[in-house]
């Protein structure tokens, strides 16, 4: 979760994001933020996350992107 | 047959009563009747291609969802005695068949669309590059119909087939239902672009007369002829005239004009899409909203999450992520950033992919280097902007002008002339004309240009700039109260005399002040055509 939050805190340093949970629906990180952060998530943990997965839901709050990565690393187990 | 005809306030009158009238459970049926109705009545040969989109891609989703349903059963009862690598094969092998059904129909629908609507700028264009070489007028053009709202129907059907491949929709089992989903007649040309997992939620539910809804539906309806009608089609007569006239219509002018139009477009487009939320709500059917208050957003990535946001969303969901996230841009990402440095090599698959969205996003608009351009132009305005956020966090940090209302007007004019100036592209007749023109409001732009006379001679009259403006006034005041809320539900709170004021007030100066009736012709939403 860390290594997450470091990754979330380099694209919006003014954002708390151990506590947001409308970073999608709240406008908070957008399209191409997403984009930046799944290669930055795919560089650091080693998880392909597809197109389908890039929904509100899943990058609401860096809890739910966690929980994603994490299906994602008990997946290729 | 046009929204603003009479035919069409007909039909519309016709299929209201019937949809009531009838039992719950047939009042879909009858919406698809009346649906392809309303497209036969366009042009008979139109429906052969909506049927063909239909069937393929009903069928084409029903063999993928049957296919993922017979895995996923097999697959939990044999799953423990796999390994992990036998479970991956025989995912792999499972997901193969799914994903050839899939691209062939995807591969074959759009292969219509570019057939119908790209052939002949394809032979254009291969008669410009070998006219260059000395053969002029090579290939002749062929004479092809474009089937009215093919981008859109085309474009919602292929949501609906990548959101069953993806798993996030099961595909409907009714073939009628599905069709009605393509050619519910109020969104058929001009959109919005739905998403079956929202209209379907509504579209084939019984529906009882419930006087609130359907009053609800034709305030809106009403809405929307008035932007049409007492905006649209009356400021058109001043842009066309500059348009059809650049040697004169430049400089003051050609800045006139492009304002003209951006309030054109946005009456014009918005008050249509009012009038397919309004037929549909009159029925009990919730379309998705296609605009929010666009012209007051603060820069172009705004702009765009507020002006026809179903085109948006389709364009990002279904193109700018799977380019983005496919395994190419994966490893393009981690070459650029070991390349270029972690801030702007990871930015380099983002550009890439958000180029290749604007390309397809101008050539959808329309086949002419005009629309690939004006894509291609949002797509460097947005770059930009997105390049210049440092220098904005440090003026921020500097100067402290954020959320003054000065610095937010100042936002959204720089926004509305922004924009305003790249529609210019939808304009002029070609590319270097428009450069053109946009140059002249700098080079040729003269004091002397802006008389009162002047645009009278554009074929518009004082009063008609007088109704054109305070309805413009009335548009302005309708969004500022919308920020907080429903301006037909606050409406809906008031005295009786007064609501009745404000809705026949409303009536009246549409059916006085709209441009249609002799010396006029109403004429068709820009959105149809494309």
């Amino acid at each position: 979760m860390e290594e997450l939050l470091e990754i979330l805190s380099d694209l919006h340093p003014e954002v708390d994001f151990t506590t947001a949970t409308d970073l999608v629906d709240g406008g908070i990180l957008d399209s191409f933020d997403i984009v930046s952060l799944i290669s930055e998530i795919n560089e650091e943990f080693d998880v392909t996350i597809g197109a389908s997965e890039l929904t509100p839901e899943n990058f609401n709050s860096a809890e739910a992107i966690y929980a994603l990565i994490k299906e994602k690393l008990d997946d290729e187990d | 047959m046009l929204f603003t005809s009479y035919e069409f306030l007909g039909f519309l009158l016709v299929v209201f009563i019937m949809y009531y009238l009838l039992p719950g459970r047939a009042q879909w049926s009858f919406l698809l009747l009346a649906s392809y109705a309303f497209y036969f009545m366009a042009d008979p040969r139109y429906l052969i291609f909506i049927a063909i989109t239909t069937a393929s891609t009903f069928l084409a989703a029903r063999a993928i969802s049957d296919k993922k349903a017979s895995f996923d059963a097999w697959f939990k009862e044999h799953k423990k005695e796999m390994e992990k690598d036998e479970r991956k094969a025989a995912k792999a092998k499972a997901h193969s068949l799914e994903k050839k059904i899939f691209l062939c129909c995807l591969l074959f629908n759009l292969g219509i669309l570019a057939v119908t609507k790209y052939t002949n700028f394809t032979i254009s264009n291969i008669n410009s590059v070998l006219g260059a070489f000395g053969k002029e007028g090579t290939l002749s053009f062929v004479n092809l119909i474009i089937p009215m709202g093919i981008s859109f129907y085309t474009f919602q059907s292929m949501g609906y087939l990548i959101d069953v491949y993806n798993g996030k929709v099961e595909a409907q089992r009714n073939p009628f239902k599905f069709a009605l989903f393509v050619s519910f007649f109020p969104q058929l040309v001009q959109g919005p672009i739905s998403r079956y997992s929202d209209l379907s939620q509504t579209l084939f539910e019984e529906h009882r007369f419930n006087w609130q809804t359907v009053s609800f539906g034709l305030e809106r309806i009403l809405w929307g002829y008035f932007k049409k009608v007492v905006i649209a089609d009356r400021i058109l007569t001043s842009v066309q005239t500059i348009i059809a006239d650049p040697d004169t219509y430049n400089g003051w002018y050609a800045f006139a004009g492009a304002m003209f139009y951006a309030l054109e477009l946005y009456a014009d487009f918005t008050g249509g899409i009012d009038i397919t939320i309004g037929v549909a709500e009159t029925m009990g059917i919730k379309v998705t909203e296609n605009f929010i208050r666009p012209y007051f957003s603060k820069n172009i990535k705004e702009y765009w999450n507020r002006w026809h946001i179903t085109m948006g969303t389709w364009f990002t969901d279904y193109i700018f992520y799977p380019i983005s996230a496919s395994q190419f841009m994966m490893k393009l990402s981690k070459k650029s950033r070991a390349r270029l440095g972690n801030n702007l090599g990871k930015r380099v698959p983002v550009y890439l992919s958000s180029f290749i969205v604007w390309f397809t996003t101008g050539i959808w608009h329309g086949a002419s280097w005009n629309f690939i351009v004006w894509g291609l132009g949002n797509f460097v305005v947005i770059m930009i902007s997105q390049e210049l956020e440092p220098f904005y966090r440090w003026f921020h940090s500097k100067v402290n002008v954020a959320g003054t209302f000065g610095w937010r007007l100042f936002q959204v004019i720089r926004t509305v002339l922004i924009m305003s100036s790249l529609r210019m592209f939808d304009c002029y007749r070609d590319v270097p004309l428009t450069f053109k023109m946009f140059g002249s409001i700098f080079t040729k732009a003269s004091l002397s240009q802006l008389n009162v006379q002047s645009f009278i001679n554009m074929g518009l009259t004082v009063a008609d700039y007088t109704v054109v403006f305070i309805a413009m006034l009335i548009l302005v005041i309708v969004s500022l109260i919308q920020r907080s809320g429903s301006v037909r539900g606050k409406i809906a709170t008031l005295a009786a005399p007064v609501r009745f004021v404000i809705w026949y007030g409303l009536l009246i100066g549409t059916i006085v002040f709209g441009a249609y009736g002799i010396g006029y012709s109403a004429s068709q939403f820009i959105y149809n055509q494309f």
